[in-house]
């Protein structure tokens, strides 16, 4: 039973175009011209319910998009989409109440009252019961760690600790689908773990559905069971991520730190990303060499003090499929 | 059903009620302007060659609740907020709600403007009803006119925040809320009777003035509170604010559910 169904959506945006320069500027008073831009091109895919769906591809690959018409915000030029039974855009007021968002650039707190009034009014629009609301308001001030900053205006909060603010007024209604666009965005190290972590929380306890767009790789290798890859509006990849390691992560970094030896290195199959006198950094491609046999050639041709083996960062991974599909 | 409205109401009273400095600023302001303006129109009352058809006693009143009522009653009277959630994108939140943001908006417009006004007109009309003549507030001629004009004034009101809605509507299309507001205000001020009270306009102006709805949200309460509107004047004319106001909302419904089926929320 799928939660979220997309079918053959696509949607162009007009976009008015004109060349630099004054002269361009006055022609374009009279005549102005228009490009059309595929921001989305027959995106179709599926979600179970209790999924970490990680949406990511390149910036303006069209994840924002998807997910503004997955919260009834846009609509598409063709296709259908179904959430819970819901065409988002047709039945947007009974449809939101299901569905949680966190834009990451975006703020839906009043900027200059305490972040509780704005609670309380998110509880007055979604009407939200009053036992449900304190419940579900325990349980995020105690995950995001909001109990000192709850009653402060939201003007003197930190990036960190808005948005932390910003995911827990986005689930205050119990919505059984969370859409977040980017909400690591600009966050310190701890602050991400913290929303990582609760992202992570909120999925094992109450089963929520998490859609999440990220640049960071980071997020999505500690939360996302699946990902999506998105590029110039078309999916390219849709399935695990370590299916992803698998099709396309076949290389290995050596770096290794050696007796002074000013011979340069010859592995077949590697390739010297770095090299000085006492150390050097390869690049294994483990479907033409063995990471033992490199290691064993490694060793009889210089006097190796130290050798640490790293697997290709997903980010490489990511930025190699993006050369690969020319995006 | 109501609940949501009222409680964006309520926070925004709230929230505008802590400017206190700026209603003590607003308040110096506004004493300033109305003695310029008193003062301008006794030096025309000096040299009228006929009786206008307003008492300068009854201009002087006008003029002190205009001050004393002006942020119910202006068309400038803005809300930043609402012009940035438009152009920045920040809509995109409230089009994630389940209820209407004509609604929404209309409660925070007129919370703002109640909670401005709840601030500044007490200070200024205590003081002018014991200014020494001929500066004084003169009272309404009978309790009956005051509760008129206080219930004109209401309507009047909530015309007000139906017209400015139209000026956030315009904003999804232009994108600048500039334009929009220098046209709503100044032709907005001039044809409500703030600049001069429509009584005192030639007649032809008048005609004009008449046929447009903005006279119903500031001249009209005011001239009902003087007695220069009769009580039966004042009945029928409440008919014709009823009217003008449920018109002017369901056209800023319509207009704004077509606004917003043509959004685009870029970037992000």
């Amino acid at each position: 039973m799928e939660v979220i169904t997309l079918n053959g959506i696509s949607k162009s945006f007009l976009v008015a175009k004109r060349p630099s320069g004054i002269k361009h500027a006055v022609k374009s008073l009279f005549h102005r011209e228009y490009t059309t831009v595929e921001a989305l091109r027959d995106i179709s895919f599926s979600i179970a319910p209790g999924e970490i769906v990680g949406y990511i591809g390149p910036n303006g690959a069209g994840k924002s998009t998807t997910i503004k018409i997955m919260s009834g915000i846009l609509v598409p030029d063709s296709g259908t989409c179904t959430i819970h039974g819901y065409t988002p855009w047709l039945e947007r007021v009974p449809y939101v109440k299901n569905i949680g968002v966190v834009f990451g650039q975006r703020s839906q707190l009043w900027w200059d009252v305490p972040v509780m009034d704005s609670f309380e009014l998110l509880r007055d629009i979604y009407n939200i019961p009053q036992a449900e609301y304190r419940d579900n308001l325990t349980l995020l001030v105690d995950t995001l760690d909001l109990g000192s900053i709850i009653h402060t205006p939201v003007r003197q909060l930190s990036l960190g600790q808005r948005m932390r603010c910003e995911i827990a007024a986005s689930l205050l209604h119990s919505p059984s689908i969370l859409f977040l666009d980017e909400p690591t965005i600009g966050l310190d190290a701890v602050s991400k773990i913290a929303v990582r972590h609760f992202i992570k929380t909120i999925n094992k306890e109450k089963g929520v559905t998490v859609i999440l767009t990220t640049h960071d790789m980071n997020d999505i290798e500690a939360l996302a069971d699946r990902i999506l890859l998105i590029g110039k509006g078309t999916l390219l990849y849709d399935g695990s991520v370590q299916g992803l390691r698998g099709q396309f992560g076949t290389r290995r970094t050596i770096t290794a730190e050696y007796r002074e030896n000013s011979n340069p290195l010859d592995i077949p199959g590697a390739s010297l990303l770095s090299w000085t006198p006492d150390r050097a950094i390869l690049s294994v491609d483990t479907e033409q060499i063995l990471i033992s046999d490199a290691i064993t050639r490694l060793s009889s041709q210089v006097e190796l003090l130290d050798v640490t083996i790293d697997t290709q960062p997903i980010e490489d991974i990511i930025v190699q499929m993006y050369k690969e599909y020319e995006l | 059903m109501m609940k949501p409205y009222l409680s964006v109401f309520r926070l925004r009273i709230s929230n505008g009620l802590q400017y206190r400095a700026a209603a003590l600023a607003g308040v110096g302001t506004q004493f300033f302007f109305g003695f310029i303006f008193i003062m301008i129109f006794q030096a025309f009352y000096a040299h009228a060659s006929e009786a206008p058809s307003m008492t300068l006693s009854q201009v002087i009143t006008y003029t002190w609740l205009k001050q004393a009522f002006l942020a119910l009653i202006v068309l400038w009277l803005r809300d930043n907020e609402l012009f940035q959630l438009i152009t920045s994108g920040n809509i995109a939140y409230e089009l994630c709600r389940p209820s209407e943001i004509y609604g929404l908006w209309y409660a925070k417009l007129l919370a703002q403007r109640l909670s401005s006004a709840l601030l500044r007109c007490f200070p200024i009309l205590i003081v002018v009803a014991f200014l020494p003549e001929p500066y004084r507030l003169q009272l309404p001629p009978d309790i009956v006119s005051g509760l008129l004009f206080l219930a004109t004034l209401l309507i009047g009101l909530l015309m007000i925040v139906a017209l400015s809605m139209l000026i956030y509507i315009s904003v999804f299309v232009t994108m600048s809320p500039a334009g929009s507001l220098l046209l709503f205000s100044i032709f907005g001020e001039f044809f409500a009777g703030l600049i001069i009270p429509v009584p005192l306009m030639p007649d032809w102006m008048q005609k004009i003035v008449y046929i447009l709805p903005f006279h119903w949200t500031a001249d009209f309460p005011f001239r009902v509170f003087t007695g220069n509107i009769s009580k039966a004047e004042a009945l029928t004319g409440i008919l014709a604010q009823c009217l003008w106001l449920a018109a002017l909302i369901l056209f800023g419904k319509f207009t704004m559910d077509r606004a917003l089926k043509r959004v685009v929320v870029q970037g992000g």
